[in-house]
């Protein structure tokens, strides 16, 4: 695809401003361009005001805040074995999640922003890794971005993640009097209540779901050989 | 004397001017907005989380389902991500197909704002003539995917299939004459090509008729000129893209600034407004009209020179062609795998955006190698413009703020996902 040829050279400069300003800066391009920095939530606050007042970085633009949840990172239904250029191989029996492939061992939600400098056509990723002790809390970026309004009102209704100094940090997407964070891994696809009309007390009533949670295909990481370098897939077959 | 207090209003959720179903609390001074506060979500299915519990290709259906009037744009930045971090290339003739029906998507969807937002404000004809164009492009994904509106047509390693030979036409019905139905078929006749080159040559022509309805007049004119003004710095403070931030000046489109599939190669301008009210929006869209009908009349010339496959010769990704299937063994597993399982996508993070007629879609798509996606983010465009009603409609007054969900052209589906 070109869009991988044309990025060859995409963000390296970016990376060098960043690593210039910030000696200390966890930057990384990825093969495909993009340019990501994992940041401690402390100095999210500091660091995204000089990205986007700096005329060097200039990130007029907050494009997307969103957060993920890596409780269940590499977990599979099936342990399998490999796939080939020709051929699979069959299912060996229950799935495991292998601890090392978490990208980081101790906490559980990483909350990402997109950044876009229109002027300098550039695009950032910010990633914050939140501590596993404490609540989870980062800063409000709704001084520095407009935008980051909604955004953060989103990823705290649907992931719990608060954000410190939002003026208004109410749900946005859920149901009125909702209970939960329905996009936490451990939330169930089929949620906790179902709602219907009960016609004896003459309203609309919440009960616990009646449906079965049932896998129709179940999640499975391949060795696949044509990606000889991805992360869990490098487990090794066994032959047991 | 007695005072005016001020009161709050509930606006919708089914009220016709809402878009769906949008509800805002109106906090008003008499006629005066002093503050909008949308109650969004109504909508919501959890899209995103769907999307983790399903294998990479059986979610493209639900991307058809979130801006469920600009089907295909949306497609296009889910198989591109997924294309991204599989690492595959396409064919070309894909690629071309890809652009012909995301700007055939881009008239379907501001055919229908058109018409929409003209009806909030009034003018109903409008409404009509705009639906009589769409129904042309509703029956081109028809032809090519079997469906109107959910095309599900996109898929990782190029389209689902080729375009066919022959267009289908209007049978006898009782309530038409044989002549009126012979009329209907005239432009039926050939390809599904000579069918969008027909439509091409006449929609310049459509278009300059909503301007001769629109454009000058006087009502319009006063409904929409200075509502809802939004500053170049504002607009890209509050997250805006699309025809929202071109409305206010900065030009900025992401076939050109961050060209994907064959835009490189093809002749199009892209409008910008200077005001950033609801008029200069009005004019950057009907622009945008004609110049995609450019981007569509140069698509077809390619493809009618240019055949070729329009997906992936790997059947690990793409399934394999029936015929295969019935003396090769291997490709039968493949497909069995293939519909069962699915492919798995190796680890990594990717950010893929399209240019929507909305404005940036973007998916942000995390995979830990398995068949589903680990996380799905969708970035809707209507989302972040949805966000600044308050601030755009403070001060206005109810019929103006109408204008001003018109004007931002939201769409739930998007919105809630």
């Amino acid at each position: 695809m070109d869009m991988t040829d044309g990025f060859a050279d995409e963000g390296r400069e970016l990376c060098d401003a960043i690593q210039a300003c910030w000696p200390e800066a966890h930057v990384s391009r990825s093969a495909l361009g993009e340019t990501t920095w994992s940041l401690a939530p402390d100095t999210l606050l500091s660091v995204a005001r000089i990205l986007q007042a700096d005329s060097r970085f200039s990130f007029e633009q907050l494009m997307d805040v969103t957060a993920v949840d890596y409780l269940a990172y590499g977990k599979e239904d099936w342990v399998t074995e490999m796939a080939t250029a020709t051929g699979f191989s069959r299912a060996r029996g229950e799935g495991h999640q292998d601890p090392a492939v978490r990208p980081r061992l101790d906490g559980r939600f990483e909350v990402v922003y997109h950044l876009l400098s229109v002027s300098r056509n550039e695009r950032l990723r910010l990633k914050v890794f939140l501590p596993p002790e404490g609540p989870p809390l980062v800063p409000s970026l709704t001084g520095i971005w407009a935008s980051a309004d909604w955004f953060e009102r989103e990823v705290f209704d649907l992931f719990g993640i608060l954000f410190d100094g939002h003026p208004d940090l109410r749900r946005i997407l859920t149901d009125y009097g909702f209970i939960g964070h329905p996009f936490r891994k451990d939330f169930p696809l089929s949620g906790e209540v179902e709602v219907r009309y009960d016609p004896e007390s003459g309203r609309v009533v919440y009960e616990p779901v009646s449906i079965t949670p049932r896998t129709l295909v179940p999640r499975v990481i391949r060795n696949d050989a044509r990606y000889p370098s991805t992360g869990p897939g490098k487990k090794e077959p066994s032959h047991d | 004397m007695t005072d005016i207090q001020s009161y709050t209003m509930n606006f919708g959720p089914q009220h016709p001017a809402a878009h769906g179903v949008l509800r805002l609390v109106l906090e008003m001074d008499g006629e005066v907005i002093r503050k909008v506060d949308p109650h969004i979500g109504l909508l919501h299915r959890a899209t995103e989380k769907l999307a983790e519990s399903k294998p990479f290709n059986q979610s493209i259906g639900y991307m058809d389902r979130l801006d469920y009037v600009s089907m295909m744009a949306n497609e296009h930045a889910y198989v591109l991500a997924i294309e991204r971090l599989l690492g595959i290339e396409i064919p070309v003739r894909a690629r071309y197909i890809r652009v012909l029906f995301d700007e055939l998507t881009r008239i379907t969807n501001h055919l229908l704002w058109l018409g929409s937002h003209a009806l909030d404000i009034g003018a109903m004809s409008v409404f009509l003539y705009a639906f009589r164009e769409r129904e042309d492009i509703m029956d081109m994904y028809e032809a090519v995917s079997g469906a109107r509106l959910h095309a599900t047509y996109y898929r990782p390693g190029g389209v689902h299939a080729d375009l066919p030979d022959r267009m289908p036409q209007h049978g006898p019905s009782r309530w038409r004459s044989k002549r009126e139905q012979a009329e209907r078929n005239r432009n039926r006749a050939g390809s599904l090509i000579d069918f969008i080159r027909d439509f091409t040559k006449r929609l310049p022509g459509r278009v300059d008729e909503f301007e001769n309805l629109l454009t000058d007049n006087r009502i319009w004119k006063q409904r929409t000129v200075g509502i809802g003004v939004v500053s170049p710095e504002r607009a890209l403070q509050l997250g805006f893209s699309g025809p929202m931030l071109r409305g206010s000046g900065v030009a900025w489109d992401l076939r050109r600034t961050r060209p994907y599939e064959v835009y490189p190669d093809l002749e199009f301008e892209i409008p910008v407004g200077r005001a950033g009210d609801c008029y200069d929006r009005y004019l950057v869209r009907i622009e945008e009209m004609r110049q995609s009908n450019r981007i569509v009349s140069q698509c077809l010339d390619w493809l009618v020179a240019h055949p070729g496959p329009v997906i992936l010769d790997d059947y690990k990704i793409a399934p394999p062609p029936r015929t295969v299937m019935k003396h090769d063994m291997e490709a039968l597993i493949h497909h069995f795998k293939l519909f069962t399982e699915g492919y798995t996508v190796p680890a990594g993070e990717t950010y893929a955006a399209v240019e929507h007629p909305k404005g940036e879609f973007g998916i942000y798509l995390v995979s830990d190698g398995a068949n589903k996606p680990y996380r799905l983010k969708i970035r809707a465009a209507g989302f972040a413009h949805l966000a600044a009603l308050d601030e755009m409609a403070r001060g206005h007054m109810i019929p103006d703020l109408v204008a001003i969900i018109g004007t931002q052209d939201i769409v739930f589906g998007e919105i809630d996902r």
